[in-house]
């Protein structure tokens, strides 16, 4: 199965689905009423049985049949929708999410035992309440009446083809619906060399004409070419026999097509005369013979053109592209880039204009080309946010309390890498919003706040950065509680809490080994939340700050750099060692001299535009070797600041500045302090990028 | 260089033979990615002492460690052979300063002392140390590159 071409594209495919599903499911809890949304879930489910049935994936098919079964009550209002119905049809949800990921996992669908699921969606569908439901899971229900067992007139199947009771479900209820069940046997010219490719296009064919329900041999024994010349399928439509005949026999190298209706002898089945006349029908010879059919030949084609131009208008034209790909994309014009500035320096050094005015148009050019890749790699944080609306109603059930989940700018647009990393800190902060900031719907009512709390999720582009903000109308953090337990934890002395102000204060539960939950509960709380938070999201080059007032509630700011691919950086010099501070950090350079530099409680500082900013000299900050010893009259100063913290560094000469592709220095020096990665500057020379927030 | 009259078999390593001070050591030639002059080699703030630095290697960033200090012996400055082997294990490329590369030999098997007196000793740089080789009287000592790479958890 790994070699399966398909694979893929049905992983992918029915991820989105499912994750359409969730959202519905949502929008559903919150206004039962809206039928529109139910159609769109019902959709959505069916897609997705459709799809696991083609690629032979019988047990997620059953469970979405029966998911599907319970939703189209619900939406013929034959059942009302009521939480209960959605729990378990987010748990069915669940329960297909797992089949999924096993399936790409290599592990197979079978892992996941959903038969008390689908008892219970049965049961549901027969109109017992859940309670019930759940009360005979396990046991067979003694009131589900056997389904009449309908099978298909023997004869009329080719052989080796059998209809299993799924099959037979799928079709009675299809039959219902006023759909017809065919079977198609279609045969590919002996000539054909690429059977798979043209069984493939009869299958899309088929699927925009109705809903394949199984085919023999399976999808992927068509896919790997294991079958002669023929195979067939089995498919309900509203369409008629031509219709599938002539769309099948447009593809090019089929020999024959046929569709034959397939005619259950269920005792009860009223439709039987008119099934009956649809048989008569389907055994017109083959469409090039038939006038009617040529006539009729235009229709399903223009059918299925507008179906397939409606589907590309909404996704626009894309290929998907493997990452790794575009991380060798990347690489490769960050290379192109370091020998350009390379370039650019030869040029300088023996003045060539003639160098250095092709270099200006070679500068635009790669210019854009790195703004293309960047943009190929950027995705949206849609693709984070969208798990957290059930992530949220779930917890929000667990913990007792209304919640209403808020987000805005999903459509701002991040590196895929900081995308890939930033759902942990996400969920985190979340969860803590949850669990410790909004409070239970009483306590919210004692205080004169609406009973629902308001927990909002925000992405927005500011400058050259991306800021998400998990904001909540809770009861704040407590400055004083921060305090004490940073003390009572011996993190901070008693005198040193309490010169803190507030907002310092509250920075404190960023520190490891920090949680204020008096009762550490499942959600979170583990006492190494928050430092996790802070760590990862500034291995990620970006910055995390917290502002909260009592009872009005907290608002933790992410601060994230559009890109960790390619940066511009300022060059500096420390003896004979070159380092780059990211320009992003660097709020200004000063020259000054030795006797600018006065001392605070034996700490150097200098005072810059009436403002006292600390000093680090970086020779000793990294204690580079010492070789000639230079007290100069002039000392460079890179101001730079994280968040409202500044800093000087003092260095003894700078550069200039530069564009810079970040390189990691591998696992063996993973988790250095003060170095953010490493450069390969114009000249082949490895420079070091110092993680200015580490000289705090 | 000594030719080899024997016809390599199975049980038959090639090692990529270097010098530290006056002992010849081996590398498996399978991790040996390639052999490199001496370049610029970048100090690494804060790194342990036994990394050198990183190279540029055609584009990547790769750290170098510095043998003789790594096997706690003593150093030396550097000469026109000294080299930087480049080797691979477990995915993680490392550069490693020698100060000669000898040759490239093939060593039988059986002519590997992997006794545990000599390579489980109490000294602490001994686990570096995967075996012996004895060839026309030369002594090869094969060195473990996933305990010098110090991935193995007790770095």
């Amino acid at each position: 199965m790994e070699t399966n071409q398909y694979m893929e594209m049905f992983l992918d495919e029915s991820r989105e689905h499912l994750q359409s599903l969730n959202d519905g499911l949502l929008s559903l809890e919150n206004d039962p009423e809206d039928l529109s949304v139910l159609n769109e879930i019902f959709r959505n489910a069916h897609t997705l049985k459709g799809m696991s049935a083609t690629m032979g994936y019988t047990k997620t098919a059953e469970l979405t049949h029966d998911m599907e079964n319970l939703l189209d009550m619900l939406r013929k209002e034959q059942l009302k929708v009521s939480e209960e119905i959605i729990d378990v049809i987010f748990k069915c949800v669940d329960a297909l999410q797992e089949m999924v990921d096993n399936i790409a996992n290599g592990d197979g669908e079978d892992a996941v035992d959903v038969s008390e699921l689908v008892r219970m969606v049965n049961a549901i569908a027969k109109g017992e309440s859940v309670a019930q439901a759940e009360a005979e899971t396990g046991v067979k229900l003694p009131g589900t009446p056997v389904e009449p067992a309908a099978k298909p007139v023997k004869s009329q199947l080719p052989e080796g083809c059998e209809l299993n009771d799924t099959d037979m479900l799928v079709i009675r209820e299809a039959k219902n619906s006023g759909l017809i069940p065919f079977w198609v046997h279609v045969e590919i010219a002996d000539t054909c060399l690429l059977k798979s490719a043209r069984s493939y296009m009869v299958m899309n064919v088929l699927d925009e004409l109705g809903d394949v329900i199984k085919s023999v041999p399976p999808a992927q024994d068509l896919e790997q070419e294991k079958f002669d010349h023929s195979f067939d399928v089995c498919l309900v439509t509203d369409a008629d026999a031509h219709k599938i005949e002539e769309g099948v026999a447009a593809i090019s190298e089929i020999s024959a097509v046929k569709a034959t209706e397939i005619v259950l002898d269920a005792p009860k089945n009223a439709e039987e005369p008119k099934a009956g006349a649809a048989v008569a029908k389907a055994s017109t010879p083959a469409p090039k013979a038939d006038p009617v059919a040529k006539a009729a030949d235009k229709h399903p084609a223009a059918n299925g053109n507008s179906k397939h131009d409606k589907k590309n208008h909404v996704g626009g034209q894309s290929v998907r592209v493997d990452i790794e790909k575009l991380d060798t994309l990347m690489n490769l014009v960050g290379e192109l880039v370091t020998n350009k500035v390379r370039l650019e320096q030869i040029g300088m050094t023996h003045r060539l204009t003639e160098l250095t005015e092709t270099l200006e148009q070679m500068d635009r050019v790669t210019t854009d080309l790195q703004s293309v890749v960047m943009k190929v790699r950027m995705v949206p944080v849609s693709q984070v946010f969208n798990r957290f609306p059930r992530m949220v109603r779930d917890l929000a059930k667990e913990l007792n309390k209304d919640i209403n989940l808020t987000i805005e700018g999903e459509d701002t647009e991040l590196d895929r890498t900081v995308i890939d990393e930033i759902g942990d800190p996400l969920m985190h902060l979340l969860r803590n919003s949850l669990d410790h900031g909004v409070e239970h719907p009483d306590d919210r009512e004692a205080k004169g706040k609406p009973r629902t709390g308001e927990v909002g999720l925000i992405a927005r582009h500011e400058g050259n950065n991306v800021v998400i903000m998990v904001t909540d109308d809770g009861a704040g953090i407590n400055a004083d509680k921060i305090r004490n337990k940073a003390v009572e934890k011996g993190m901070i002395s008693r005198e040193e809490a309490d010169a803190l102000p507030d907002a310092d204060a509250v920075r404190l539960i960023f520190l490891p080994g920090f949680s204020t939950a008096e009762t550490i509960t499942d959600v979170s709380g583990r006492g190494v939340g928050m430092d996790v938070v802070r760590s990862k999201i500034e291995s990620l080059g970006g910055h995390v700050d917290v502002e909260t007032k009592i009872d009005e509630g907290s608002v933790f700011k992410i601060k994230l750099p559009l890109t960790l691919a390619i940066i511009q950086a300022m060059l500096v010099k420390v003896q004979d060692e070159m380092y780059a501070i990211p320009l992003g950090s660097i709020d200004s350079t000063i020259n000054i001299t030795p006797n600018d530099i006065k001392t605070v409680q034996n700490k150097e500082v200098i005072v810059l535009r009436g403002q006292i900013i600390p000093i680090a000299r970086l020779n000793e900050v990294l204690s580079v070797p010492q070789g000639k010893s230079n007290e100069e009259d002039d000392i460079f100063v890179v101001v730079v600041h994280v968040g409202d913290h500044k800093i000087g560094i003092v260095v003894d000469n700078l550069i200039g500045q530069q564009e810079i592709v970040i390189k990691t220095l591998g696992k063996l020096l993973s988790g250095l302090k003060m170095l953010a990665g490493a450069t390969v500057l114009g000249d082949g020379h490895v420079a070091m990028i110092l993680d200015v927030s580490a000289l705090m | 260089m000594a030719k080899d009259d024997k016809v390599m078999t199975d049980d038959d390593v090639q090692v990529v033979a270097f010098k530290l001070r006056n002992e010849e050591y081996g590398f498996s030639i399978l991790n040996v990615q390639e052999i490199k002059g001496l370049t610029d080699i970048t100090r690494v703030p804060f790194a342990p002492d036994f990394i050198k630095g990183v190279i540029n290697l055609r584009g990547s960033v790769l750290p170098v460690i510095d043998l003789k200090k790594r096997l706690g012996l003593e150093d030396t400055p550097y000469t026109a052979n000294t080299r930087i082997v480049i080797v691979q294990y477990d995915e993680v490329s490392v550069g490693m300063l020698v100060d000669a590369v000898t040759e490239v030999r093939t060593i039988s098997a059986a002519d590997i002392d992997t006794t545990r007196a000599i390579t489980s000793g109490t000294d602490s740089s001994s686990k570096f140390i995967s075996g012996i080789g004895k060839v026309d009287g030369r002594l090869i000592i094969q060195l473990n590159i996933s305990e010098i790479i110090g991935l193995s958890g007790e770095e």
